[in-house]
């Protein structure tokens, strides 16, 4: 059969997402819930289907099963295809034996046979806790106008920020001439965003390469790594091949913590963000859950707020974020907050400045988060957390900071 | 609910097109939205979907053109299937001109049921509105060894209000007694849902039987003019339905779904009902926005205050505008400081800044697809 693509998507789904803690205690970080409607895997599925790249694998090892079950045949971002579509790829046992992901490079040469199918001319290469919206296609013009081996695509963040991130130092001509993973004193501000486009044919050597040197090593008992940014990236630039930096314009965050995961969210709110979810010629795709329209009613109090279809308000939100059929009974109060789907927040309850997970009961007169000012000292202030399928019983507090992963 | 090959769906798309003439002007009655994001051919579907039914036909008439892109390849309801799945079937009739009946449309599209391995055909139209299991009426039919059942629910009927409505009396044995279509009198009384189950032997006998008297009307010639002859049974339904009729009806129907207990009687967690997927965004509610009472599918965007409305998807209310009252179908635009109140807005209707538009309960306004006002 021919199924050559010119392009294929490898997303990499990450582990266990530890910053995120109760958030994903039985689920992998792309799955978690973002946007009032969205899974965070949505925008970069979305991305790949609105910029013509219709094969995407997705590595994944830490708890599948929620993921599997959301990806499914891919119909829902139009990557079910004959031909290529949606695939997720777990670690697999060989005749030589069966190995985890030994990081993000390893899960990539672990399935080279997978992109082989394809005999891409290039590879995409994504992270699956971002959220953005990137025309691909347009960076993949770019690493082949500049006949380049590896595109980094970056993005202006504020110097205080820098040290945060991997640092792309470029010459006048947009080419990488060396990297620095959070330098103390960075030389540019131009941060990596974990996009990469390769022409395959260099991946290829340089993962087989690196699998080869990192296998040695580790038979030395010398520290070894398998991780693109440190390995690839270094590596590359040593043999002085051509890497270049495409410049990013436009909203990118990180949703790798709890805060970032919160404040992604608020920036939904905020009228100068500039992440459009209503702009029908590039749509964020999501598994649709089939509920009725939100019901709102007598006794509520809208104001600023994202609500998802399902949902049932008859309480006052105030800043917040809600998914799909949750529910604010009438008496209950709901400010700067996300609730992610199935959640109910009863009568007299109140939720502020928190993230409550998904299918959660917080009773009748319960109080979670506090807002910072209501707090003396500023260094006990934080984000209050709620996990998924947890109860706050009645009039119990869940202070500012903390974070709740079991019944109380 | 796992598949049941023994029956087959038939939703008639067209039936009653003219009774609500300003929403079919360009569409017909399975295309015509309900409910903030559905199309009324969505809770037939989502009715035999949950009912393990995988293989219907989709009888149509005329101005299809919206049904189609709704439906799709039937993908939405999980119809897309290689064994039964969903089947349009346009308008064609051998006695010219399109179908002037449910037998004349059975008559022409007769090769399609011939072809079904069904043993028991459900036909359903789209003008009644209610969400039920048809495993239980399955049964009774089949404990009956009934020709046909009819189900009904107990409902009002007005003479002055209700059009094209079917009572049905049956005796102590749930055997139909009498059909009148609608009669001369007002009161409570049992309600034909327009949904029946025959057996697919019987119902190619009284097919080809009026395709050679020259009869189109199932319920003229069967149900009245045959109702001793066969065994034609009852089966009450309990749930909420709601028969749209008129242009008054249809807002009335819209706006009691804003009733709690009606709305969970139809939109029930075990059945929900299945409807094509917009991917629209949730809906933004502005700084200073107001809502009471009221139904709001994704996509909207709402600055001003909403009370006692459906909003379809991708509404927007400007700044400062009062909508009260009102059914705005999908991607309706009001500009700022508007007061609009018992209004129906079809598809994609524009209204500037600053205007007044005011209906009344009993006789909303209505606004042609894509007016500009």
């Amino acid at each position: 059969m021919y199924t050559k693509k010119r392009v294929v998507a490898m997303l990499l789904a990450g582990g266990q997402g530890s910053r995120l803690y109760a958030l994903t205690k039985n689920v992998a970080k792309p799955a978690v819930p973002y946007g009032g409607k969205y899974r965070l895997i949505d925008f970069p599925l979305s991305n790949c289907t609105n910029s013509g790249i219709d094969t995407v694998g997705v590595l994944t090892q830490y708890q599948p099963l929620v993921l599997n079950e959301y990806i499914g045949n891919g119909q829902p971002w139009d990557l079910d295809k004959m031909n290529g579509g949606v695939h997720v790829l777990p670690p697999y046992e060989t005749q030589a034996g069966a190995s985890w992901y030994e990081g993000t490079a390893n899960a990539i040469y672990q399935n080279m046979r997978f992109i082989e199918r394809y005999d891409p001319e290039y590879v995409v290469v994504l992270g699956g806790d971002h959220i953005y919206k990137m025309d691909y296609s347009k960076m993949v013009d770019f690493h082949v106008a500049n006949d380049a081996d590896c595109t980094i695509s970056v993005i202006d963040v504020p110097k205080a920020e820098a040290s945060r991130f991997g640092i792309m130092i470029c010459d006048d001509k947009n080419q990488v001439t060396d990297f620095v993973e959070k330098p103390k004193e960075p030389k540019s501000t131009l941060a990596s965003m974990g996009i990469y486009v390769f022409t395959w044919e260099k991946l290829r050597k340089y993962l087989i390469e690196n699998e080869n040197d990192a296998n040695a090593k580790r038979e030395k008992g010398e520290p070894w790594s398998k991780d693109f940014g440190k390995d690839i990236i270094t590596s590359m630039l040593r043999d002085q091949q051509r890497l270049f930096a495409y410049e990013f314009e436009g909203y990118w965050k990180d949703v790798g913590t709890l805060d970032s995961l919160w404040e992604a969210n608020m920036d939904l709110l905020s009228p100068s963000v500039p992440l459009d979810l209503y702009d029908p010629s590039w749509k964020i795709y999501s598994r649709n859950s089939n509920m009725p329209p939100q019901y709102v009613g007598d006794n509520a109090n809208i104001e600023n707020s994202m609500i998802s279809e399902g949902s049932t308000i008859d309480g006052t939100v105030d800043f917040s974020i809600l998914f799909s059929g949750v529910t604010i009974e009438a008496g209950a109060t709901v400010n700067y907050s996300i609730i992610m789907p199935g959640t109910v927040i009863k009568s007299g309850a109140v939720v502020e400045y928190a993230i409550v997970g998904s299918d959660s009961v917080i009773e009748s007169r319960a109080r979670v988060g506090s807002s910072p000012e209501m707090i003396e000292n500023r260094d006990d202030w934080g984000i209050a957390v709620v996990g998924h399928n947890v109860t706050v019983s009645a009039e119990k507090v869940v202070a500012p900071k903390q974070i709740i992963g079991e019944n109380i | 609910m796992s598949v049941n090959y023994n029956v087959l769906g038939l939703v008639f798309a067209s039936m009653h097109d003219a009774y609500v003439s300003e929403l079919t002007k360009q569409r017909t009655m399975g295309s015509i939205p309900f409910g903030g994001r559905y199309r009324l051919i969505d809770f037939p579907l989502s009715n035999f979907v949950h009912s393990g039914v995988s293989e219907v036909g989709v009888i149509t008439k005329s101005n299809y053109g919206s049904l189609l892109d709704h439906l799709g390849s039937g993908r939405d309801w999980d119809l897309a299937r290689k064994k039964g799945g969903l089947h349009l079937l346009p308008p064609y009739s051998q006695t010219g001109g399109i179908y002037k009946g449910r037998l004349d449309a059975l008559n022409n599209i007769w090769g399609f049921v011939e072809h079904s391995n069904a043993k028991y055909v459900i036909m359903s139209n789209c003008d009644v509105v209610t969400t039920i299991n048809f495993n239980p009426v399955l049964k009774q039919h089949m404990e009956n060894e009934a020709d046909i059942t009819l189900v009904y629910s107990r409902g009002v009927y007005d003479y002055e209000k209700n059009k094209c409505t079917t009572v049905l009396e049956f005796d102590g044995d749930n055997r139909l007694k009498d059909v009148l279509v609608d009669p001369q009198f007002s009161g409570e009384c049992n309600i034909w849902l327009e949904m029946c189950i025959i057996t697919k032997d019987f119902l190619k006998k009284i097919v080809s039987d009026a395709a050679s008297r020259n009869q189109f009307s199932f319920t003229r010639e069967i149900l009245q003019g045959r109702r001793d002859d066969f065994k034609i049974m009852g089966y009450k339904h309990d749930g909420f339905f709601t028969k749209i009729d008129s242009i008054q009806d249809y807002y009335l129907a819209n706006r009691m779904l804003l009733d709690p207990e009606k709305k969970n009687a139809l939109f029930r967690k075990d059945m929900p009902v299945l409807t094509k997927i917009g991917d629209n965004g949730p809906v933004k509610y502005g700084l200073e926005s107001s809502i009471k009472d009221s139904l709001i599918a994704d996509g909207c965007i709402i600055e001003g205050t909403v009370i006692n409305s459906i909003l379809f998807r991708g509404v927007k209310v400007g700044k400062d505008s009062v909508v009260k009252d009102c059914v705005l179908l999908q991607g309706t635009k009001v500009g700022e400081n508007c007061s609009i109140s018992s209004v129906i807005a079809d598809k994609n209707v524009e209204i500037s800044n600053e205007k007044v538009l005011t209906g009344s309960e009993t006789y909303p306004l209505y606004i042609g697809k894509g007016g500009k006002i």
